[in-house]
């Protein structure tokens, strides 16, 4: 210790005065010696132990640099229990892994075995100052209080107040622009723009995917079609985001006309072929999972389920508003399309909705 | 004297460089010796810092590929099931993070199961901490910090797990974009503001990004500092034991155990998190495909931490009112906003409501045995029951696939069971943590049951108590018997009216509440006593008890014969055998 500490050697009068431990052994605590405390045998195997973890700890990193330059990372392999992997991953993990894993066992060995295992106590302090510091803290704010003169001068404490509490206003302000309208968002408030969908009378159902107009002799009683508008694809190349799509996803099925119990509007299915959001009314999950008997439609997200025979309304679950129906025909070429737009919001409710 | 090596020496001139400069001898000198106690469930805390870091430097690798744009990109790397498909850059760099980055997939899966563990390694060093008492004074706000970071902990692994853009992580997205919306008034304007306009818009990653590799991290980061640096100058609390005192410390020093033991640890769950990482797959997002806003697939579950949110989201009933053509959807906001709100409120008070309930004022260094305060720890367990309760609501479509039951019941029993389950649980749990305070009674005054069998002189079979070992002897004595507060007046001597009664009689019906229920520790010289009779009577026998009539004693004892002059105990017939009978 010495030749460490005191090269500095401005304090060499007390060079002499031993260092002594922060700490005392724990007399009264009940103790036994390992088997490496009084087997010299035992203690070197322990030695012998560590050494070979951080030994192998060196291996695995050789083992990972080779893995990584040989192991196509395309490749894989199966691998009981876990299925097939990635053959590059696995290798990388487990000798990495192992490779670390080995140096923490080796010094978690070495501590457990060959360091003392001789508890020892240290005194605690209250955490509460003494008396006489705090004593000096009040003494000083007192000063401070009275040479900065903030009881005084009250003009200057008000506007000072004042000050502070308006100058983070700007800081909020500027997060308006956060949101910036689009030429066609102008002038409308948030609800507003919520409330319309690319749906208008003549809008032609294209299927999802494919893009193709749909004929009512397309969908079989019983089937289900997710469908877009047909302008969908060109207004997102315009906008460059799927917002359009987020309001306008539908999905058409198809039932015997006796079974449609009630709907949002007079003839607004097609020979039984009704058009829902696709968006849920709840959180706004999209829903496809259509049972056809009994013409339930269920969120997977939240299990919300309503019955579009029975004008979508909510039969279980969390939703508390049925699913707008968009009211359909078809055009003189036969496609089904949209007779208008959502008569309602679609997707989940806001503030302003009523 | 000792020699030291070149490297030493080096060392110590490095260290006294340092020292002119900084002063850190002064540091060391108080603390390389520092004590701190060991205990298992001490790790616990040590589980979530390191895998913190572990988080940290993997994320540190994946910023260096990841991409933060939802621009549209298509898709050209080495996964052909979606060659040619167009999706955003995130997606598609993390695609290429997964699939053509050497390495780049362990990175991501050792961030991700780092993140998930990291989560519960917080949540059960919370429960630790909770149910030892370890929150009460001085480390109150040790407690607020370890919520708070909790919360971030949450917002952190949610907002990386919405970073790749698949559909999952997307979906995710578009609940939370339906709770913001339902928040009154200013949801509408709020949800526009995040995502800059609809949902999903353009920009959200992007933003998200910086608040989850920068805003989120860095605070946590220095929240854990100073959560560390209040551990270290308040010094670790120790459980009960020899030798340990409220004013002491008794464990291992830092310097060599614990930089042996604690970084050994550090490597240990890093080792850990790697092999996982690479043996475990997690996340798959080349599954999902990319996110698009009108799809979704079945069974989706969010990570484990968000559940009992999704949980709660599912088991609300559909309500919503509408006042003024404004409209509320209640059947969001009190899962999603107002529940966890007060949740987490509550969790972060109630080191001040104990206390204040309690009017315990004095510092605690020695933790409780959880037995010890039995309404504390049946809220505790009452809190975990009911978000069990939630979570298994976020895995309801799961659990019905399972167990093929309907999504419906288990829904409707789980509305019921919110209610019903966590008060029984309270109950219950209290009386198994009264009936291990008589147990630890028992103990103090007959000392434990051995397992050894006696079989009497006159027949009568007894098991042999044992004193306790010096260990179980500190660790239940630990046991401090609290008085509620006394019943306030409701006016003083002098006839004044006490203005505060109310508040005071409520306090002290809470403490009575608090505090009733216990089972009394034996005095010192009840246990003395107990122990001394169990030492004095195991060494050979235990004595015949007192039977009114001694024949009747011979009798009773049906094959047994006992007669008058034969040894009426153990100890007696030891003696006749020594005396050379």
């Amino acid at each position: 210790m010495t030749d460490i500490t005191p090269q500095g050697g401005q304090d060499k009068g007390q060079e002499t005065a031993p260092a002594k431990l922060g700490y005392l052994p724990a007399v009264d605590v009940p103790h036994k010696p390992r088997a490496t405390d009084t087997d010299p045998k035992a203690a070197r195997r322990a030695e012998r132990q560590v050494a070979s973890m951080f030994l192998l700890s060196m291996l695995f990193v050789v083992l990972f640099v080779v893995a990584y330059v040989t192991i196509d990372p395309t490749v894989t392999v199966y691998i009981p229990v876990l299925g097939d992997v990635g053959a590059s991953n696995v290798a990388l993990g487990f000798t990495f892994g192992a490779a670390v894993f080995l140096i923490g066992a080796g010094a978690i060995q070495w501590a457990k075995k060959l360091m003392p295992d001789i508890e020892v106590v240290q005194q605690r302090h209250e955490m509460s100052s003494p008396r006489r510091d705090t004593a000096e803290a009040a003494a000083n704010y007192e000063r401070g209080k009275e040479e900065s003169g903030f009881v005084r001068f009250k003009m200057i404490r008000r506007t000072l107040i004042g000050a502070m509490v308006l100058f983070p206003i700007p800081l909020v302000v500027v997060l308006r622009d956060l949101w910036t309208a689009t030429p066609a968002e102008q002038g409308k408030s948030p609800a507003d723009i919520l409330s319309v969908t690319l749906w208008r009378e003549g809008s032609r159902i294209v299927s999802d995917g494919t893009y193709a107009p749909v004929r009512p002799e397309d969908l079989p009683v019983g089937g289900l079609i997710s469908g877009v508008p047909e302008d969908l694809q060109e207004v997102e190349e315009a906008q460059g985001n799927l917002n359009a799509r987020t309001k306008a996803a539908i999905i058409l099925v198809r039932m015997d006309p006796s079974e449609i119990r009630a709907q949002q509007g007079d003839g607004w299915d097609y020979q039984g072929i009704l058009a829902y959001s696709k968006i849920c009314t709840h959180v706004g999950c999209p829903i496809a999972l259509y049972e056809q008997r009994t013409h339930h439609l269920l969120c997977p997200c939240h299990q919300s389920t309503f019955d579009l025979a029975d004008e979508g309304n909510v039969v279980f679950g969390p939703a508390a508003r049925r699913m707008p129906q968009l009211p359909i025909g078809v055009d003189e070429e036969g496609y089904l399309v949209a007779l208008s737009d959502f008569q309602e919001p679609v997707g989940p409710s806001f503030w302003e909705r009523g | 004297m000792t020699t030291h090596t070149p490297i030493e020496r080096a060392g110590g001139a490095t260290a006294t460089y340092v020292d002119q400069r900084v002063g850190s001898n002064k540091f060391l000198s108080r603390n390389l010796g520092k004590v701190f106690p060991d205990h298992w469930s001490f790790m616990l805390g040590e589980i979530a810092l390191y895998s913190f870091i572990v988080v940290l430097l993997t994320g540190v690798f994946l910023t260096l590929w990841f991409k933060p744009s939802m621009a549209e990109a298509i898709y050209d790397g080495s996964y052909v099931p979606l060659k040619g498909i167009p999706m955003s850059e995130a997606y598609s760099s993390t695609l290429d993070i997964s699939f053509d980055v050497r390495g780049g997939l362990l990175l991501r899966q050792m961030h991700h199961w780092g993140a998930l563990i990291f989560i519960a390694a917080m949540a059960v060093h919370m429960f630790r901490v909770f149910f030892t008492g370890a929150f009460r004074k001085p480390r109150e706000f040790n407690w607020l910090i370890g919520v708070v970071l909790t919360t971030l902990g949450l917002l952190a692994g949610f907002s990386g797990y919405s970073l790749p853009d698949d559909l999952l992580s997307g979906t995710g997205l578009q609940i939370a974009r339906g709770i913001v919306q339902a928040i009154p008034i200013v949801g509408t304007w709020g949800a526009f503001l995040l995502f800059d306009g609809e949902f999903p818009g353009t920009e959200f990653i992007a933003r998200l990004y910086g608040v989850h590799i920068l805003l989120i991290p860095g605070i946590i980061l220095a929240l854990v500092t100073v959560h560390l640096m209040l551990v270290w100058t308040q010094k670790h609390t120790q459980f009960p034991g020899p030798g340990r005192t409220n004013q002491n410390v008794v464990g291992y020093p830092l310097m060599p155990i614990y930089m042996a033991k604690a970084g050994g640890f550090f490597f240990l769950v890093f080792g850990i998190i790697a092999l996982v990482g690479g043996l475990v797959t997690i996340n798959p997002i080349w599954i999902f495909g990319p996110f698009t806003p009108d799809q979704v697939s079945a069974g989706s579950q969010p990570d484990w931490y968000i559940g009992f949110l999704d949980g709660a989201l599912r088991i609300m009933p559909n309500w919503e009112t509408v006042i003024f053509g404004w409209t509320i959807s209640w059947n969001i906001l009190i899962p999603a906003v107002i529940m966890p709100g007060v949740l987490f409120t509550a969790l972060g008070l109630y080191p001040f409501i104990e206390s204040w309930v309690t009017g315990d004022k004095g510092e605690h260094n020695i933790l409780d045995r959880p037995r010890n305060a039995p309404t504390r720890t049946a809220f505790g367990m009452m809190a975990i029951s009911f978000y069990v309760l939630l979570w298994i609501g976020g895995a309801n479509d799961i659990i019905a696939v399972a167990f093929d039951l309907t999504i419906n019941s288990i829904t409707l029993f789980l509305r019921a069971a919110i209610f019903i389950v966590p008060p029984i649980v309270f109950v219950v749990t209290r009386r198994i943590a009264l009936g291990l305070q008589r147990r630890d009674r028992e103990k103090l005054l007959h000392g434990y049951e051995s397992g050894r069998v006696l079989r009497l002189p006159h027949g009568e079979f007894i098991e042999v108590h044992e004193p306790l070992s010096e260990k179980e002897l500190a660790v239940i004595t630990s046991k401090v018997d609290h008085e509620p507060l006394p019943a306030p007046d409701r006016a003083d001597a002098d006839g004044v009216r006490n203005k505060q009664y109310r508040a005071q009689s409520l306090r002290h019906r809470l403490s009575v509440f608090f505090y009733g229920p216990n089972v009394p520790k034996p005095s010192p010289e009840q246990i003395e006593d107990g122990q001394h009779h169990v030492a004095h009577s195991a060494e050979l026998e235990a004595p015949l008890h007192d039977y009114e009539d001694e024949d009747e004693l011979r009798r009773a004892h049906g094959g047994v014969l006992h007669h008058p002059g034969m040894a009426e105990s153990n100890r007696e017939q030891q003696e006749d055998l020594h005396s050379g009978q």
